[in-house]
């Protein structure tokens, strides 16, 4: 167990010494989702309808645009294949990677939601439930990306592969966030889509680690 | 202190891509003995350690450690330290942190055995006058010598090193020879691939030239 | 236990010849009951009450969609054995299916958006099959873009694999969101006939044509093997022996 929090705490200094690098994936999300209005309408009570799918999208490209950073440094300068060496069980070094990389790309998509949903008209009862899904899905997409990016290291323009990878696999946190996201807006209870968010993210986070793993050691061959 | 290490390979067989890399190759070392890998660029060196290390899946072959046969690689790496081509540091950490979390991953026992293993590696070294820049600062040689001060933090038996005199100055290279005759003192194995003279008294030194394996 | 047989059964030249002594006995069988299956359902079989001849795409979409999800099955399953006992003949099974398993996705997509025009006047609503077999579609293109992207062959091999085991364990997840998305929005679903219970004379040719649907992938995987197995092999010494 130890051994996931020096990984983490490593990984947090290193994103701390290059601060600029791990804000691209948040603001690439600001950016996508501000651009909605002028694209679409500005009436708010439209943009309200549209939200849900926009704040989820906008949140699933954010999270493959971060992919591409999880491995890619540790991968160049050999430090992932010692961590395949360290007599430690890789998975659990990988999953304390994939847990810095959700609080720094994940966790504060969630954070900015709130602003992101004043842009987008939606009420401000809502922002809890959409918080809540934000925080349940970003876990999952971050699992689901490391196995992703553990399966095209090594390969040229991998990142755009790990996307195509990734995508379809992401499909049902898109399915499930979304209609937390609607049903808050709508001023329902998200309970039941935040009850299956959680169902997948236990699934994820039991079997990611595991499947991360074996890509990694595929990978660094 | 690793009296009864030894390490034997035999009938080792390794494929790279649709390539006999390695066929048939074997050999012994005990405790306090090192094999210099020689032979030309292709001939397998970097694939002969990387496969003993578990990187690489062997096709066929058996690696015995301390009389052992080894088929699960993870028991193993909590025996052997693998040292690359370039050295596997973090540009963006001091030498010192880069070391600290190098050891660190490999299960640390209590911080203050951490703290004085890794002190003890930076200094044997020479490296306590350089060791707190950023390794992006350092020069290839300094670099060089923070990886060979967590190598000895790790405190492990069996060293495999890849060309580990490249960017070494000739006071480096000493080092280089010091640092692997003390870990054979202690009863490590070292393999190092090289082709400089790595000085060691020769009842200690085995030599194993790699051939580039013909298509049959 | 003896393994020898395992490993007899993995020797590439070994597959090689069984492949190609199978084939015929798929493709032939495969062929008559494609051919009794098309007569029964495009002229034995009655309309259907509501949707008149339109509903005999069926007997083309539903043996496709049911392909598209067996050989993503297969192919995961033979990935699995290839992962879990390094058997690399495995590994040329998997890759066989990939191309095949993405052409019927592909056909039950074509003729599910052909059979939508009539049914609801558009080639494209979002079903919850249509929408799943479009995922599966992309699972197949991300497994074959995978092993395209990889040098190695071994690696290729491997990676591949894990994501065709990764994907098989998603699937079923898929599908339920997809489900439940769809149940949620209600689109409409005419892509099941009226009556609860098929006639007899409209089920037989359908069972018919899954049969052969079934038969012929099979025949076309032994062939497509023997190709991969001499891609792979074409520096082994038994492929001169067994060409010349």
């Amino acid at each position: 167990m130890s051994v996931v929090f020096t990984i983490l705490q490593r990984d947090l200094l290193l994103a701390w010494r290059r601060t600029a690098q791990v804000l691209q994936p948040l603001a690439f999300f600001i950016v996508v989702t501000l651009l909605f209005p002028l694209g679409y309408t500005p009436e708010l009570a439209q943009l309200r309808q549209i939200a849900p799918g926009v704040l989820w999208v906008a949140a699933l490209l954010a999270s493959m645009l971060a992919l591409e950073s999880l491995f890619r440094d540790d991968a160049a300068d050999g430090t992932l294949e010692q961590f395949v060496l360290s007599g430690q069980p890789l998975a659990a070094l990988l999953f304390g990677k994939t847990v810095a990389h959700w609080l720094l790309t994940g966790l504060p998509l969630a954070v900015v939601a709130p602003l992101i949903g004043v842009a987008l008209g939606v009420p401000s009862a809502a922002m809890p439930g959409i918080i809540c899904a934000l925080c349940l899905g970003t876990v999952s997409l971050s699992l689901i990306g490391a196995i992703g990016a553990g399966l095209t290291l090594g390969v040229r323009r991998g990142g755009v592969l790990a996307s195509l990878l990734t995508l379809p696999l992401a499909v049902p946190v898109l399915v499930f966030g979304a209609r937390a996201t609607e049903l808050s807006i709508a001023g329902g209870s998200p309970a039941g889509a935040l009850y299956l968010l959680a169902a997948l993210m236990v699934l994820g986070l039991t079997l990611a680690p595991l499947a991360a793993a074996a890509a990694v050691r595929i990978g660094v061959e | 202190m690793y009296k009864d290490s030894n390490l034997a390979v035999s009938r080792w067989h390794v494929f790279r891509g649709e390539r006999h890399v390695l066929r048939g190759l074997g050999f012994s070392l005990t405790a306090g003995r090192c094999l210099q890998l020689v032979g030309d660029n292709g001939s397998g060196k970097t694939t002969l350690l990387r496969s003993i290390a578990g990187l690489v899946p062997r096709e066929e072959g058996e690696l015995r450690w301390g009389d052992v046969p080894v088929d699960d690689f993870a028991t193993l790496h909590a025996e052997l330290a693998y040292l690359g081509h370039d050295p596997p540091l973090k540009a963006d950490l001091s030498g010192r942190e880069n070391v600290q979390f190098a050891v660190a991953v490999r299960g640390a026992r209590s911080a203050a055995t951490l703290t004085a293993r890794v002190e003890a590696g930076l200094q044997r070294v020479g490296a306590l006058g350089f060791c707190d820049r950023p390794v992006r600062t350092l020069s290839a040689g300094q670099r060089r010598r923070i990886a060979f001060a967590a190598l000895r933090a790790f405190e492990v038996p069996l060293w495999l090193m890849d060309e580990p005199a490249t960017h070494l100055d000739v006071v480096g290279c000493e080092l280089l020879r010091q640092l692997i005759d003390e870990h054979l003192d202690a009863g490590g194995i070292v393999i190092a691939a090289t082709h400089q003279d790595l000085g060691l008294a020769p009842h200690r030194l085995q030599r194993l030239a790699l051939e580039e394996v013909r298509a049959s | 236990m003896d393994w020898t047989w395992f490993h007899k059964f993995g020797s590439p030249p070994h597959v090689y010849r069984l492949a190609g002594r199978l084939t015929p006995w798929f493709a032939w069988p495969a062929a008559i009951t494609i051919l009794i299956g098309l007569y029964g359902g495009l002229v034995l079989a009655p309309p259907d009450y509501q949707q008149g001849d339109g509903f005999r795409i069926i007997y083309v979409h539903a043996p496709s969609a049911w392909l598209s999800v067996m050989i993503y099955t297969t192919m995961a399953s033979a990935a699995f054995v290839g992962l879990v006992w390094r058997m690399k003949v495995a590994h040329a099974v998997a890759a066989s299916c990939a191309g095949i398993g993405a052409w019927f996705t592909a056909v039950s997509l074509v003729t599910g958006m052909l059979w939508g025009k009539p049914m609801w006047g558009t080639y494209w609503v979002w079903d919850p099959r249509l929408t799943a077999q479009l995922i599966l579609l992309f699972l197949f293109f991300g497994y074959m873009a995978l092993r395209a992207a990889i040098d190695d062959p071994s690696r290729a091999d491997r990676a591949s694999a894990l994501l065709a085991v990764v994907g098989i364990v998603n699937v079923p997840i898929i599908r339920f969101s997809v489900d439940w998305w769809n149940s949620i929005h209600q689109a409409p679903s005419v892509m099941k006939l009226g009556r609860p219970t098929m006639p007899v004379d409209m089920l037989v040719p359908l069972l018919l044509m899954l049969l052969g649907f079934t038969l012929y992938f099979v025949a076309v995987l032994t062939i497509r093997l023997r190709a991969e197995v001499l891609r792979r092999e074409r520096q082994a010494s038994w492929l001169r022996e067994v060409l010349d």
